[in-house]
C-alpha cells in the first residue's frame, strides 16, 4: 500500500485556554477523498486550521506527519510550497493587487522551493486561461483585483481555480460549500472533480451532505467534540442528513463526561 | 462646511500570537557621509549671515533686498503648531545656513570640474552624473547641500529653448524670469518656513519650458544634505508656457547623524493656458532611528499655480523618510477647466511623524481637482492626512473627487484624518471618500497559505494599497518607490 500523504495521529490542539481537537487520528493516502463532517463547534474549521498552520492554534499533544515530514515544525509557506493547500472558508480581499499578479508570484515561489525557474508571464497566461477554462472561471474575475468585491460564490470558486492553477498535493477544502446556492455549489464540485487524481488527495470539510453529492467521498468521517466518533463509506453522509448529527453527540458526551464539564 | 476630523486607533490584536509586530531597526542604506573639503560660514541667523549668503552667490541688489525683507518678516511670525506633529523646535542659532564643497562656489563648470569623491557620492546613490550612464535620459541638476554641483543634458535642452539650471545661476542670466515667477506662487512671507527660506535660500533648480514645447526627456534634481549641523533651504521655480509640457522628478537622502537637521524647501510652479506640469517626488530623507533620534525635520512649502485655461498641475509623492514631515503640495486653480492633482504615499514608522496633503483652491470656472492619499504606519508612527478643498464663489461647476486610505501595520501607530472643505459656490460637486484598514494577519496568512513570505506578504498588500499613486509616477521612478517601500517596511511583521 502507498505511503500516506497525511497521517494525523492523537492530535490534541485549540486555542489558548480552549481545548478544541482532543486525540484526532486520520490517515489519508494519494487518490483519496476524505469527508469530514460535524456539527458546529466539532473543530472542523480548527482542523483546516492547524493543518495549514493558523498560529493561533496551539497543538498541545499528538503528530502530523506530511509526507513523511513532521508537518507542525514548518512554516505555513512552507506547507503551501510542499503542495498543501487550502481552500479558505473564507477568502479574504487584498486590494490593489491582482490575482493574476498574486497567483504568478505564489506559483513561482512554489516552483523556486522545488528548484524550478520561474515561470514567465507570456506562459502563465496559457496557462492561466487554461485553468480557468478547465475550473469554468469567469476570465473577468481572473483579471480582477484577489477577491475585491467578489460575490460570496465568487470567492469560493476562486479559491478552487488556485487550486488548479498551483496543482497541490493535498487539498483541504474549508466548508468550501457554505453560502453557495445549488448552481454554484454544482460548479465548485466540478472544479473539484476535475483535479481529482492518482497523486492528489483532498479533505473536504463540511456541514451539510450535499456536497458529497457532487463530491462523492472514498470515506466520509464524523467529527465530533474534537475527535472522529465514526468512519465509514460515503453513504454514512446520508445516513447522518436523515438523523442529524444529536445522537452521536450525545453518546460522544456520555462517553466523555468530566472532560466535556466545561465545553 | 467643515467636516469633523477623525483619529483612528488601531485596535489591539486578536490573536495570541502576534504575526504582526514592532519594526525591527533597519539600517538606512543612503545614511553615508561624503568627506569633501567644505566652505562652510558659521553657525547662527542674522542679516550679515544674508549679505554673506548673497554675496557668495553674486547676487544683484533687488534679490539681497528680497531675502532681507522676508526675514525682517520672518522675525515678527512664529512656528505654526497647528500640526499634528510632536518635537522640539528647531535652534535656528545653531544652525548653518551655507555650507558648500570647495571649489564649488561658483557653481559647476563641467563635470570634469566635480570632486571625484561628489561624484561617487552620486554613482553610490544610484545618480551617476555622466550623461550617457543616465537611466534612460533623465537630465539631473544634483544639489550638494547649498549648492547645484552638476547639471546634466543642458546643451541638448537648450536648442529647444528649454532653460534647466541651478537657480542661482538662472538669477544671473535669465533675471527677468527670475524676477518675474520668484515668490509669485509661494509668497515669501507666504509662512513661517517659506519666510525663513526666502530670506536664506541656497539653490535649487529652475526650470522654464517655452510655449509649446514639450520637454522631450524628465527633468529631475536629486538633494544630498552631507554637512552636519546644516540645514537646506532649497528653492525650485518651474515655468511652463502655453502649451507646455514638463515631467519633473525630486528625490532626496541625507547621512545618518543623531541630531536633527532642518530641511525647508520652497516649490513654486507656474502653469500658462494648456501647459502641464507633472512633479513627481521620492523623498527619503534620513528618518531617525528606532529610538526616534536624529532624521530631517521636513518643513516644505509646495505650491502650483494654475494660472493658464485647461492647465494642469500634479503632484505625486512618495514620503518614505524624515524624522518630521510637514508638507501641502497644493494647486491654486485660477484658469477657466484647469485641474489640479494630488496623489500620494506617506509611510512612517520607528517614531516618524508625517502631517501632511494639498490644498486645492478652485477660482476658475469648471476647474477639476483630485485627491488620493495613502497614509501607512508602522512601529510607532503617526500618519496624518490634512487637506483642504476652497471653491470660491467664482468657480462655477468645480468638481472635486478625494479619497483618503489609512492602512496600520501593527498595533502601536496611529492615523489621522483632517479633510477641511469649503464650498462657496452651490454648483460645486463634491465627492469624499475614506478608508482605515489594518493590515490584517488574515490577510497575511492567506499569503503564506499560498507559498509567498511574510515579507513578500506584506510587500505585496502594501503595493496593492498604493497602486493607484504608483502608476502615476513615472516607470523608473514607480519601481524604485516600490523597491524603497519594501525596504522600508522590512521586517515590519515578525
Amino acid at each position: 500500500m502507498n505511503t500516506p500523504i497525511l497521517q494525523i495521529s492523537d492530535l490534541h490542539a485549540g486555542l489558548e485556554d480552549k481545548p478544541i481537537l482532543r486525540g484526532l487520528s486520520l490517515t489519508v493516502r494519494p487518490g483519496e477523498v476524505h469527508a469530514i463532517m460535524g456539527p458546529n463547534g466539532s473543530g472542523k474549521s480548527t482542523l483546516a486550521g492547524v493543518l495549514a498552520g493558523r498560529e493561533e492554534y496551539i497543538v498541545s499533544g499528538g503528530s502530523v506527519l506530511y509526507k513523511g515530514q513532521d508537518l507542525l515544525e514548518m512554516e505555513p509557506e512552507d506547507r503551501a510550497r510542499e503542495g498543501l493547500f487550502l481552500a479558505f472558508q473564507y477568502p479574504v480581499e487584498i486590494p490593489g493587487v491582482s490575482n493574476t499578479y498574486f497567483l504568478r508570484a505564489a506559483l513561482n515561489a512554489i516552483r523556486k522551493h522545488r528548484g524550478q525557474p520561474g515561470i514567465d508571464p507570456v506562459n502563465f497566461i496559457k496557462l492561466v486561461r487554461q485553468k480557468a477554462a478547465m475550473v469554468k472561471m469567469d476570465e473577468a474575475l481572473v483579471k480582477r483585483n484577489l477577491n475585491e468585491g467578489f460575490s460570496g460564490g465568487e470567492k469560493k470558486r476562486n479559491e478552487i481555480f488556485h487550486m488548479a492553477v498551483l496543482e497541490p498535493t493535498l487539498a483541504i477544502l474549508d466548508e468550501t460549500d457554505s453560502g453557495l446556492d445549488i448552481d454554484a455549489l454544482r460548479s465548485v464540485a466540478e472544479g473539484v472533480n476535475i483535479l481529482r487524481g492518482p497523486e492528489r488527495a483532498f479533505v473536504v470539510i463540511t456541514h451539510y451532505q450535499r456536497l458529497l453529492d457532487y463530491i462523492v467521498p472514498d470515506v466520509v468521517h464524523v467529527l465530533v467534540d474534537g475527535r472522529i466518533v465514526r468512519s465509514g463509506g460515503k453513504e454514512l453522509a446520508l445516513e447522518l442528513e436523515e438523523r442529524g448529527y444529536a445522537e452521536l453527540e450525545a453518546q460522544s458526551r456520555s462517553e466523555n463526561q468530566p472532560a466535556l464539564a466545561a465545553g | 462646511m467643515q467636516q469633523t476630523p477623525t483619529t483612528t486607533a488601531p485596535a489591539p490584536a486578536q490573536t495570541t500570537t502576534q504575526t504582526i509586530q514592532e519594526m525591527t531597526d533597519k539600517g538606512y542604506a543612503f545614511g553615508f557621509v561624503t568627506d569633501v573639503e567644505q566652505d562652510t560660514i558659521p553657525a547662527g541667523l542674522s542679516e550679515d549671515v544674508i549679505r554673506v549668503i548673497s554675496a557668495k552667490k553674486g547676487e544683484p541688489d533687488w534679490l539681497l533686498q528680497w531675502r532681507l525683507k522676508a526675514y525682517q518678516q520672518w522675525l515678527k511670525m512664529t512656528e505654526p503648531t497647528w500640526a499634528n506633529l510632536r518635537y522640539t523646535p528647531p535652534d535656528f542659532q545653531s544652525m548653518v545656513y551655507y555650507s558648500a564643497p570647495k571649489g564649488m562656489e561658483d557653481g559647476p563648470k563641467s563635470l570634469d570640474e566635480v570632486d571625484p569623491e561628489i561624484r561617487r557620492t552620486y554613482d553610490r546613490l544610484g545618480i551617476p552624473l555622466e550623461e550617457q550612464m543616465i537611466l534612460a535620459g533623465v537630465a539631473v541638476d544634483a544639489v550638494f547641500d547649498s549648492v547645484s554641483v552638476a547639471t546634466t543634458y543642458r546643451a541638448r535642452l537648450a536648442e529647444r529653448g528649454i532653460i534647466f539650471c541651478p537657480l542661482s545661476e538662472a538669477v544671473r542670466d535669465h533675471p527677468e524670469l527670475v524676477r518675474k515667477y520668484l515668490g509669485s506662487v509661494v509668497p515669501p512671507t507666504d509662512n513661517f518656513y517659506a519666510a525663513l527660506n526666502a530670506a536664506v535660500f541656497s539653490d535649487g533648480s529652475f526650470v522654464f519650458i517655452p510655449k509649446g514645447v514639450k520637454c522631450p526627456m524628465d527633468l529631475s534634481t536629486y538633494f544630498r544634505i552631507n554637512a552636519k549641523n546644516t540645514g537646506q533651504f532649497e528653492r525650485t521655480l518651474i515655468i511652463a508656457e502655453a502649451g507646455a509640457e514638463v515631467s519633473y522628478l525630486e528625490g532626496c537622502t541625507a547621512p545618518m547623524r543623531d541630531e536633527n537637521q532642518l530641511h525647508a524647501a520652497v516649490v513654486e510652479l507656474v502653469a500658462l493656458d494648456d501647459a502641464s506640469i507633472k512633479y513627481s517626488t521620492v523623498q527619503n530623507w534620513y528618518p531617525g532611528d528606532a529610538e526616534g533620534r536624529g532624521g530631517i525635520y521636513n518643513f516644505v512649502t509646495k505650491r502650483g499655480k494654475c494660472q493658464g485655461r485647461r492647465s494642469k498641475i500634479s503632484w505625486t509623492q512618495v514620503e518614505t523618510g524624515s524624522a518630521i514631515t510637514w508638507k501641502y503640495p497644493s494647486c491654486i486653480l485660477i484658469g477657466d477647466d484647469s485641474v489640479g492633482e494630488f496623489y500620494s504615499v506617506a509611510v512612517t514608522r520607528h517614531k516618524q511623524q508625517a502631517d501632511t496633503g494639498t490644498k486645492m483652491i478652485h477660482i476658475g470656472k469648471n476647474t477639476r481637482s483630485t485627491i488620493i492619499s495613502k497614509g501607512i504606519s508602522a512601529g510607532e508612527g503617526q500618519n496624518t492626512y490634512r487637506g483642504a478643498v476652497k471653491i470660491m464663489p467664482t468657480a462655477d461647476g468645480a468638481r472635486n473627487f478625494s479619497q483618503c486610505d489609512s492602512m496600520l501595520i501593527g498595533d502601536r501607530c496611529g492615523a489621522h484624518t483632517f479633510p477641511y472643505i469649503d464650498v462657496q459656490n452651490p454648483t460645486a460637486q463634491m465627492e469624499h471618500e475614506a478608508t482605515t484598514s489594518k493590515v490584517g494577519e488574515d490577510q497575511i496568512f492567506y499569503c503564506r497559505q499560498r507559498g509567498l513570505n511574510q515579507e513578500e506578504a506584506l510587500g505585496m498588500i502594501v503595493n496593492g494599497f498604493c497602486r493607484e499613486v504608483f502608476r502615476e509616477l513615472p516607470m523608473e521612478f514607480a519601481v524604485e518607490a516600490q523597491k524603497l517601500l519594501e525596504i522600508s517596511l522590512e521586517g515590519s511583521v515578525g
